[in-house]
């Protein structure tokens, strides 16, 4: 999570130092500097999830010298799937908590036109987006572990491609439906990177 | 000091000094066992082969080489197990430190986000007398420094009084100051605190009622904290009068002044904790050399510690040594000294039956713990506090201070598993917590709440 907040600040400081340097009123740079600066946070946020990885790399293996079998108490797996977890939640928790606390207060929703729906799908774009980074997390830590760097290249592209379809609110069938999609191949993608296959789910479903 | 001024009082003085005091952290008790038991070619070794093993803590090349010492070198099955057992439990208090700090900070944001009493600016405290509602920037500034330089001054001189206090044996002293304070808050500032939640929540309540629950409240607490009482109510008492102390400074310091004042007093920490005259660390060297506890009053303590309600086998055979260990003390609280007298008892205890002593070592592995003053607690929820109050009501900035608090927390854990020695606890989470308040605040907020207005996610 302090990762991700640093990775944030740092895109925040070039986005910052980039509206303050051009033009105010024109809206279409403005926007445009908004792609950027969300194209440059996504970028920094798999920088610092690649640092990150390398961090945990190397407490793994201070961990396991000093244990006592020789190998680390906590798997490289684990470590991904608890880093994906934490950059989701961090994310998640920055993108929808002043939505959440807004929407406790008096107000009517999408009174100057907007849509109506801001709310629920904020949470379901949430939601998406904390399943999608827990996916990436452990398909990003895999690929870097078996060194396949295509992997990496498609963990960075889904992200882009996730936060560029995000533009395309409030056109929501065009920018909800893809992302629940790439949610669930993500998902599935993990799952199978992670180990399981259907023999698993088979067995865990019939408890043995 | 009695003159008051819209509820600072003499209150204040014991707290401030309560609070500079506890920017120490005693060593976790292996150190206790470590200096009875082995040479530090031990711990040097240690030092080495974390050095070789985790390369996150650059400053273990250094340490171990100027602690080598050239003393023999112990079985390197032992050493193996004492780190394992140190990173282990190092974990572990990292944990044990973080639901306490988590839930103080919670208390605190919860009710500035709430009660509105807290962000109403009603005066300020005899210790800030400069104002800051000057029209220039300047003034403003300079008024704020001037407040943090006779805040930290007051600070400074109340810690020696107290080291003095200490070093010369004074002890009905401190413990008839740390009581008055401790009775201050635990009767007063409840007593405001919940005037101000049932004024919020629009709840009536009769003065009968008010009494009874603030008696309990206070007297309950006053046991716990001084005296014997069960962990975790202890625990709870601790984190509660932080929160509410922290919401008092909250209240009544000004803005600029509270920043200047947070980052005065870490600097002041660091100092001194390290500094070989500094009073914290003569403190904490003069508690260690007679082997005595801390006062109990103004220190967390996450470790299991002997209670009244753990009568065992043991508390037979350990009555009489404890005994002894008591009258010694002068009268000090009981359920400290148990996990000092441990160490001794151990050692006289290796005759006795099997079944005490295997619960007896289970307990003992139980008893390092690791112990953050209250000071830092209730510093890093002014700070989270601060940011929840004046932040233009941005949750995202409150997130990001804590996140960069329990990292510093974890951090300076980190140091301390290293250091073996009793570290200052603010400056890193507070550095962190400063940085990432003006840059959230500045820069990240425009940032995520353009993104959000059009419904954009990173």
């Amino acid at each position: 999570a302090f990762f991700w907040l640093v990775s944030l600040l740092l895109a925040s400081l070039i986005w910052f130092v980039s509206v303050h340097l051009s033009d105010r009123e024109d809206a279409k740079l403005q926007h445009g500097l908004l792609i950027f600066g969300a194209a440059v946070s996504v970028l920094l946020q798999e920088v610092f999830r690649f640092a990150y990885f390398k961090l945990l790399k190397k407490a793994d293996e201070g961990l396991a010298t000093i244990s006592e079998d020789g190998r680390s108490p906590i798997s490289l797996r684990q470590m991904a799937y608890v880093s994906g977890l934490s950059f989701g939640i961090i994310s998640g928790v920055f993108s929808v908590i002043n939505i959440l606390a807004d929407s406790i207060g008096p107000g009517i929703v999408g009174i100057h036109g907007d849509s109506p729906y801001y709310f629920i799908t904020s949470a379901f774009l949430t939601m998406a987006l904390v399943l999608l980074h827990t996916f990436w997390g452990v398909i990003f830590f895999d690929a870097c572990e078996k060194r396949r760097y295509w992997c990496l290249g498609l963990v960075v592209g889904s992200h882009l491609l996730t936060s560029g379809l995000t533009f395309l609110n409030p056109w929501y069938e065009a920018s909800l439906v893809p992302i629940f999609l790439i949610t669930l191949c993500t998902g599935l993608w993990a799952f199978f990177t992670a180990g399981g296959s259907f023999r698993n789910i088979l067995k865990c479903l019939s408890c043995k | 000091m009695i003159t008051f001024m819209n509820n600072s009082d003499s209150e204040e003085e014991p707290c401030n000094e309560r609070t500079s005091l506890m920017s120490a952290e005693s060593p976790p008790v292996p150190s206790y066992q470590d200096g009875l038991q082995a040479s530090e070619a031990g711990e040097a070794q240690a030092h080495r082969k974390r050095r070789t093993g985790s390369s996150r803590s650059p400053n273990n090349v250094a340490d171990g080489d100027t602690s080598d010492l050239g003393v023999p070198v112990r079985e390197s099955a032992l050493e193996n197990e004492e780190e394992e057992l140190t990173l282990k439990y190092g974990a572990k208090h990292v944990i044990m430190l973080f639901v306490p700090v988590t839930l103080c900070m919670i208390v605190v944001v919860a009710t500035i986000k709430s009660v509105r009493f807290y962000t109403e600016k009603n005066g300020q405290l005899i210790y800030t007398p400069f104002s800051e509602d000057t029209p220039s920037v300047g003034q403003r500034l300079l008024n704020s420094v001037l407040n943090t330089i006779i805040m930290i001054s007051v600070i400074v001189v109340m810690t020696v009084f107290l080291v003095l206090l200490y070093k010369y044996r004074c002890y009905k002293f401190i413990h008839g100051w740390l009581i008055l304070s401790s009775l201050m808050l635990l009767f007063l500032f409840t007593y405001i605190y919940l005037g101000e939640v049932l004024k919020t929540y629009n709840v009536a309540m009769d003065y009968p009622t008010l009494i009874l629950v603030i008696w309990n409240f206070g007297a309950v607490g006053m046991i716990c904290i001084h005296w014997k009482g069960p962990l975790q109510l202890q625990q709870a008492y601790l984190i509660m009068i932080s929160a509410l102390m922290a919401l008092v400074f909250i209240k009544y310091l000004p803005e600029w002044s509270a920043w200047v004042i947070l980052g005065a007093i870490s600097v002041y920490d660091l100092m001194a904790v390290l500094c070989p005259k500094g009073p914290l660390r003569m403190l904490v060297e003069t508690a260690q050399e007679r082997n005595e506890p801390i006062f109990p009053a103004l220190i967390y303590s996450s470790a299991m510690i002997w209670t009244v309600g753990m009568a065992k086998p043991e508390t037979a055979a350990r009555g009489p040594s404890q005994q002894t260990w008591d009258a010694a003390e002068d009268g000090r609280e009981n359920h400290r000294s148990p996990s000092h007298a441990d160490c001794q008892v151990s050692e006289t205890r290796s005759p006795v039956p099997t079944h005490p002593i295997t619960s007896f070592e289970e307990l003992e592995e139980e008893e390092r713990g690791v112990k953050l003053g209250l000071g830092d607690f209730i510093f890093y929820s002014v700070l989270v506090g601060k940011a929840a109050a004046t932040a233009s009501g941005d949750w995202n900035t409150t997130l990001a201070c804590f996140v960069a608090i329990l990292i510093g927390l974890c951090l300076t854990l980190l140091l301390l598993a290293v250091f073996k020695k009793a570290l200052p606890a603010l400056p890193i989470s507070i550095t962190f917590g400063l940085i990432f308040y003006f840059s959230t605040d500045n820069l990240v907020r425009p940032f995520m709440d353009t993104l959000a207005s059009h419904q954009l996610y990173i």
